[in-house]
């Protein structure tokens, strides 16, 4: 129930089945990454943080929706452009931001930094420096899901370009062939880097090469939370029912550069602000209210609160320990058992 | 004859340039080359003046793009292949090693592959484990294959020239950190042969091999050691494969110590390999102390500031490491 007493009568399967709660919480999640990342932004040209970093602010729905459908026990592989996929499995900002400054209380311990950030724990098995790395490493963990006799499943994110990688045509017909619980999320952005998917891709959609390896290849609007959410959750039902993988594929923007060297000359001007004009957090917003889970008040306190939640997690982060450079090959291998 | 001041990534893309101006058979592939102009802008606006035929971007398919080039070379074209960062280099090993260093051995001499492949190589920006290997010497280890690691921008030109000339594989290894560095560059094109080490200081206590952003951590060093009477012989090894032994074992007789500063993990590597030849060889019976390697850290390259700088030798490692090697011996 919500305060305006029914509740979404007339909505999309998306509204009916998640609760108020989940659907509050996961707009909270979508201005959690918003702001984790334009906080990042911050920190970095203020000379707080170092190295480089790639933002997703454009993508947040894909990130959220698709992490929706999973439980914690399920598995997720991220990228580079991975800090939405980790808060969307339920990562802590605080411990995303003291890694970024390099700290030991950050997820890896200041070891890895934004291009390694994973948390175990919820299921993240790491975002990954190597286009495609994250592809086989998913499959693999469905393989261990399918051994162990679970019915999770395991959420592998990539991007256009990586699906030109050898790994994603030998991973997506591995988990077909051994029909594995993976859903091969695809978040084409319209480029890998600076390439655009025209000039990279001999297909129009990455969705289209899924009937090469015998697998459902769906195209969702990725900047519609709904959209996505709903595709994943058919995908990870499919899956869990022992049928095999699917590829989603959302499409959506960064409205961000590909980094922190990225001088935007690739694309227009107007096709940034075309797809700023669809930002997919208003979106959602508005669509709450449509549909009488949200008034303006209740949309307002969830951005303040994760505001207040980013800021306080920079203010931890900037308070964190320095690691110590005796400690540098401490991890290098396990602890011997004793 | 023209000199002028280039920058590192200034002097390669003008040994670019001249090179296909020189040879239409010259063309560039690599990950956002063109438009884009390169990660570290070393091809900057080369599709604009060669266009996208000759300055050509790939898919992210480094495999691929290796293979690629090896048939393009094999077919009579000589391609300049560039890795985004050499860290990828490890998903094309099967073309690198398998194919391109072995097709010539393998089919009886009866083909070459002319290929150069560019790897922006090293730590020191914050790009943590994947972004930051130093792995040339995975790739010396390799017949077929000759690896060279140009220190300045001069030899950058030259010895890039150098490789597009060669008629077989070759991998020139950049210090990311080097790209910005500025120094004097002949205008025309020239070559810099492979397989040569410099002398980049004079020195009589200890000779110092010392590759890429080494080299000049060396030289830092050997001026700091030079107001306290020890005078440090630099060594710019330059080319990993084919190795330089004699200018290395002149100089330790010479010197009588032998010191290898480099950024690669220090077992198994350049260090192992450089005193291997001089224990090999008749500079052995000159040594008057224990051979001393400085090398990166037995991890990964960590991505806090303060650790990464602790996984590779800085500068006060040189000067100490040296100063212990020569103290109380000279
Ligand atoms: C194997 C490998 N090749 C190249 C790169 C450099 N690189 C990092 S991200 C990227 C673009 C990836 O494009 P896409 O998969 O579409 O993801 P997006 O950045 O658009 O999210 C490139 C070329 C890399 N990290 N790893
Ligand atoms: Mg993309």
């Amino acid at each position: 129930m919500n305060a305006f007493g029914s509740i979404k009568p007339n909505a999309r399967p998306f509204y009916q089945k998640h609760s108020s709660e989940e659907l509050l919480q996961a707009l909270r999640r979508m201005y959690l990454i918003r702001r984790f990342e334009e906080g990042a932004e911050e920190a970095y040209m203020r000379g707080l943080i170092h190295g480089t970093m790639h933002l997703s602010i454009g993508q947040e729905a894909s990130a959220v929706g698709a992490t929706m459908a999973l439980r914690r026990s399920d598995y997720i592989t991220s990228t580079h452009r991975g800090h939405g996929h980790c808060i969307g499995k339920g990562a802590d900002p605080k411990l995303m931001f003291a890694e970024f400054f390099g700290k030991e209380e950050g997820y890896c311990r200041g070891r890895g930094g934004s291009m390694h950030i994973a948390d175990v724990a919820s299921g993240n098995l790491g975002a990954n420096g190597i286009v495609g790395g994250g592809l086989p490493i998913a499959v693999g963990a469905a393989l261990a899901i399918r051994k162990k006799k679970r019915d999770d499943v395991a959420v592998c994110f990539f991007g256009d370009g990586a699906s030109n990688e050898g790994a994603f045509h030998e991973s997506l017909n591995m988990a077909s062939l051994w029909k594995l619980p993976v859903i091969f999320v695809c978040e084409n952005n319209k480029y890998g880097m600076s390439v655009s998917t025209e000039r990279s891709m001999a297909v129009a959609n990455v969705a289209d090469r899924a009937a090469a390896y015998k697998m459902p290849g769906i195209i969702v609007d990725g900047n519609s939370i709904a959209d996505v959410a709903e595709a994943v959750a058919e995908a990870a039902a499919r899956a869990r029912r022992g049928d095999g993988p699917s590829l989603v594929e959302c499409k959506t923007y960064r409205t961000r550069g590909h980094s922190r060297s990225d001088r935007n000359r690739y694309r227009s001007k107007e096709e940034i602000e075309d797809w700023k004009a669809r930002d997919p957090i208003p979106r959602f917003e508005a669509e709450l209210r449509a549909y009488g889970v949200a008034g303006e008040a209740a949309l307002t306190a969830i951005r303040e609160s994760a505001e207040a939640e980013i800021a306080a997690a920079i203010e931890f982060a900037r308070n964190g320990t320095d690691p110590n450079p005796a400690d540098l090959i401490r991890d290098v291998h396990s602890p011997r058992a004793a | 004859m023209t000199v002028r001041e280039l920058t590192y990534a200034q002097a390669i893309q003008e040994a670019l340039a001249q090179a296909m101006d020189a040879d239409p058979d010259v063309f560039l592939m690599g990950e956002d080359i063109g438009v884009y102009g390169g990660a570290f802008q070393v091809t900057g606006d080369l599709v604009q003046r060669y266009g996208e035929e000759r300055v050509m971007d790939a898919p992210i398919s480094e495999l691929g793009q290796a293979g690629v080039a090896v048939g393009a070379a094999l077919a009579g074209c000589k391609p300049v292949l560039e890795f985004q960062f050499s860290d990828f280099a490890t998903l094309a090993m099967e073309q690198i090693v398998n194919q391109a260093a072995k097709l010539r051995f393998m089919l009886g001499g009866k083909v070459n592959v002319p290929l150069v492949m560019r790897l922006p190589a090293g730590s020191g920006t914050g790009a943590a484990a994947q972004h930051s290997q130093s792995l040339e010497a995975w790739f010396a280890h390799v017949p077929g294959l000759k690896v060279v690691q140009p220190s300045t921008p001069a030899d950058a030109k030259g010895m890039l020239l150098a490789a597009i000339d060669d008629p077989d594989p070759v991998m020139v290894f950049e210090h990311k950190l080097l790209y910005k560095m500025k120094g004097e560059v002949p205008e025309h094109p020239y070559r810099v042969p492979i397989g040569k080490a410099h002398v980049a200081r004079e020195g009589r206590h200890v000779t110092v091999v010392a590759t890429a952003i080494m080299v000049h951590r060396a030289l830092e060093a050997a001026d700091t050691l030079a107001t306290e009477g020890i005078e440090a012989e630099v060594i710019d090894l330059r080319s990993l494969r084919p190795i330089d032994t004699d200018t290395i074992v002149r100089s330790v007789q010479k010197t009588t110590r032998l010191a290898c500063v480099y950024e690669g993990v220090k077992s198994l590597g350049i260090g192992a390999e450089i005193s291997a030849r001089i224990a090999e060889s008749e500079a052995f019976d000159y040594l008057d102390a224990p051979i001393m390697r400085l090398g990166g850290a037995e991890a990964p390259i960590p991505y806090n500031p303060t650790l990464e700088k602790a996984a590779v030798p800085q500068v006060p490692d040189i000067v100490t490491g040296l100063r212990n090697l020569v103290s109380g011996r000279i």
